[in-house]
């Protein structure tokens, strides 16, 4: 409870009062939100982030939900195998799952050297232009994150009642038009959850743009994710009231999807 | 009709199987790269060779002796802030979790809901309004810096908030205050023991949130030596001239196979959690939804 208020609300309030002042702490109103967005960098932030959502939104409700559709039809022991497969990259979350994608994107030691190749890139700084990388970090956030994902899905198809997908069977339903017709709208409000969650936490996008940009040499922006823009306008630029705009900008954005989830989704019960 | 599912069949086969070399062969590769030296990374033709106990050997001692013991010092630093920020992320969600489960009092319910809330929210929207607070109270550069944003771990409060109110019966309780137990003995005596396991569950989520957090230790903790793991990683990459041609490679000790092993140690860690703790961590995230 007073965690709650220390860590939770404190700098919640503490930031709010921050974007509404000046540096002399004098009311500015929405100066510092208006500064802020019509800074050079700040809609260039928010459109990579916005790419990046949409790649990897869609590839985590397709391939999330096709991958545990089709475990979920195989013998128990079989799939556990495959989800533990597909579940062992989440524990390289942060910086490592980053370091591990530069090796594999540098077509000088990667073991999927001759895809690279294939696409006509011979260095690492080909590969990680900075149009590819919305995609790129689709790809690790893919990588690492999806197969926690999978998991729930599956469990969320357990709890099918066996009955229903029988009754299909009876009825002529293959395996296809089941999983389809029969277990896709009974698993809906996982996807939506999923869903959302990801985006809330994709709009933090830090560490991955980080990395890349050190590697980079400079080609890829300090400034590519609305996070690292805040970073950089409060350490390099002594900005901390427009820092404390763009983090508000963020935290409502991520209350938003929370509020939503649990006010909107009956998925969490408060009572 | 027969010829149609086979197709299906081999079709799903193939995808399963790309899928599998996509999450999997990075993490074997990896765990090859330090046996090989950066020469035979680029020019072995079987990426998948494993190439010798002494390479590895030279790259662990490369890897560990690299800026006096840096590594070492960031590993205990880590070790630190999260079993610090674990600790108390325990000793605060616990009671919570209890308090909410099986006491009314006014405003339980909105004090839940913002729980919740600030669950799903990305605790990074929190650091940059974290460091400007703890800036105020002049903590930045300390450890506590990390390790008391660390502590607050709503997540924790709502797991065991779930099994307090789905496990324990009231009944249980009240016939312990008729015995005699005032409502701390009822708290430590009776409801902790029981709820051990949700205990244990919440530690490793902690320890694995906090292990791999790298935006906080970042900001809060800019000297060198006081680094965790993650932001450490970063400075090897830095350091590295495969990744940084402005670090003169003669003299340099630190190349891809001495950093495939660095993030091993990095990753290690929760890797061992991860292997051991399967089954209790997908029981603990479904649980984080279900009210099972």
């Amino acid at each position: 409870m007073v965690l709650l208020v220390l860590f939770g609300i404190a700098p919640t309030g503490y930031a709010i009062y921050l974007a509404l002042t000046t540096r002399t702490a004098h009311f500015a109103g929405v100066s510092n939100f208006t500064n802020t967005y019509n800074d050079f960098r700040f809609l260039p932030a928010f459109k990579h982030v916005a790419q990046f959502m949409v790649i990897w939104l869609a590839s985590q409700a397709v391939f999330v939900v096709g991958l545990a559709l089709m475990l979920h039809t195989m013998t128990r022991r079989l799939s556990s195998a495959f989800r533990f497969l597909f579940y062992l990259p989440g524990a390289l979350a942060g910086a490592a799952s980053v370091l591990v994608w530069l090796f594999l994107l540098d077509p000088s030691v990667s073991p999927w050297h001759f895809v690279l190749s294939a696409l006509g890139y011979s260095s690492l700084g080909q590969s990680i232009l900075p149009a590819h990388l919305p995609l790129i970090f689709a790809f690790v956030a893919f990588w690492t994150g999806a197969g926690g994902w999978i998991v729930v899905m599956y469990g969320a198809l357990n709890n099918i009642p066996h009955e229903l997908i029988e009754a299909a069977e009876l009825d002529g339903a293959g395996a296809f038009r089941t999983a389809l017709s029969v277990k896709l709208p009974l698993i809906k409000k996982w996807v939506v959850y999923m869903l959302i969650l990801s985006f809330a936490a994709g709009t933090q996008l830090f560490v991955e743009p980080e990395l890349v940009g050190q590697a980079s040499l400079g080609l890829v922006s300090q400034s590519w994710s609305p996070n690292q823009l805040a970073y950089v306008l409060a350490f390099q630029n002594d900005n901390f009231n427009g820092a404390a705009a763009i983090s508000v900008d963020l935290l409502v954005l991520g209350l938003l999807c929370a509020a939503a989830l649990v006010f909107r989704t009956k998925l969490f019960e408060v009572e | 009709m027969l010829r149609r599912r086979t197709g299906l069949r081999l079709t799903g086969l193939l995808v399963l199987l790309v899928f599998t070399a996509f999450f999997f062969v990075p993490i074997v590769w990896l765990l090859l790269a330090p046996t090989k030296t950066d020469h035979q990374l680029v020019f072995l033709s079987n990426p998948f060779a494993f190439g010798s106990f002494h390479n590895l050997a030279h790259a662990w001692h490369a890897v560990f002796n690299f800026q006096n013991d840096a590594l070492l010092t960031w590993v205990k630093n880590s070790a630190i802030y999260s079993v610090g920020g674990v600790v108390l992320a325990i000793v605060a969600a616990v009671p919570a979790g209890y308090g909410l489960a099986l006491t009314k009092f006014i405003g339980r319910r909105t004090l839940l809901a913002v729980t919740l809330v600030v669950m799903i929210m990305p605790a990074t929207a929190l650091v940059l309004p974290l460091f400007l607070e703890i800036n105020l109270v002049k903590l930045t550069d300390t450890p506590w810096s990390v390790i008391l944003p660390f502590s607050f771990f709503p997540f924790g409060v709502y797991l065991t908030y779930i099994f307090f109110s789905s496990t324990i019966p009231a009944d249980l309780l009240a016939a312990a205050r008729i015995d005699g137990c005032n409502e701390w003995d009822v708290f430590r005596r009776i409801a902790l023991p029981l709820a051990r396991p949700v205990v244990a569950l919440v530690a490793f989520f902690a320890f694995v949130a906090d292990w791999n957090n790298f935006f906080l230790p970042f900001v809060m903790l800019p000297d060198s030596t006081k680094y965790s793991l993650q932001v450490g990683l970063e400075y090897l990459v830095n350091s590295t001239p495969a990744f940084n041609p402005s670090v003169p490679a003669v003299g340099a000790t630190i190349f891809r196979p001495e950093l495939a092993l660095a993030t091993i140690v990095a990753v290690a860690p929760v890797l061992i959690v991860f292997l051991f703790a399967q089954r209790t961590l997908v029981s603990g995230m479904l649980a984080g939804a279900t009210k099972e």
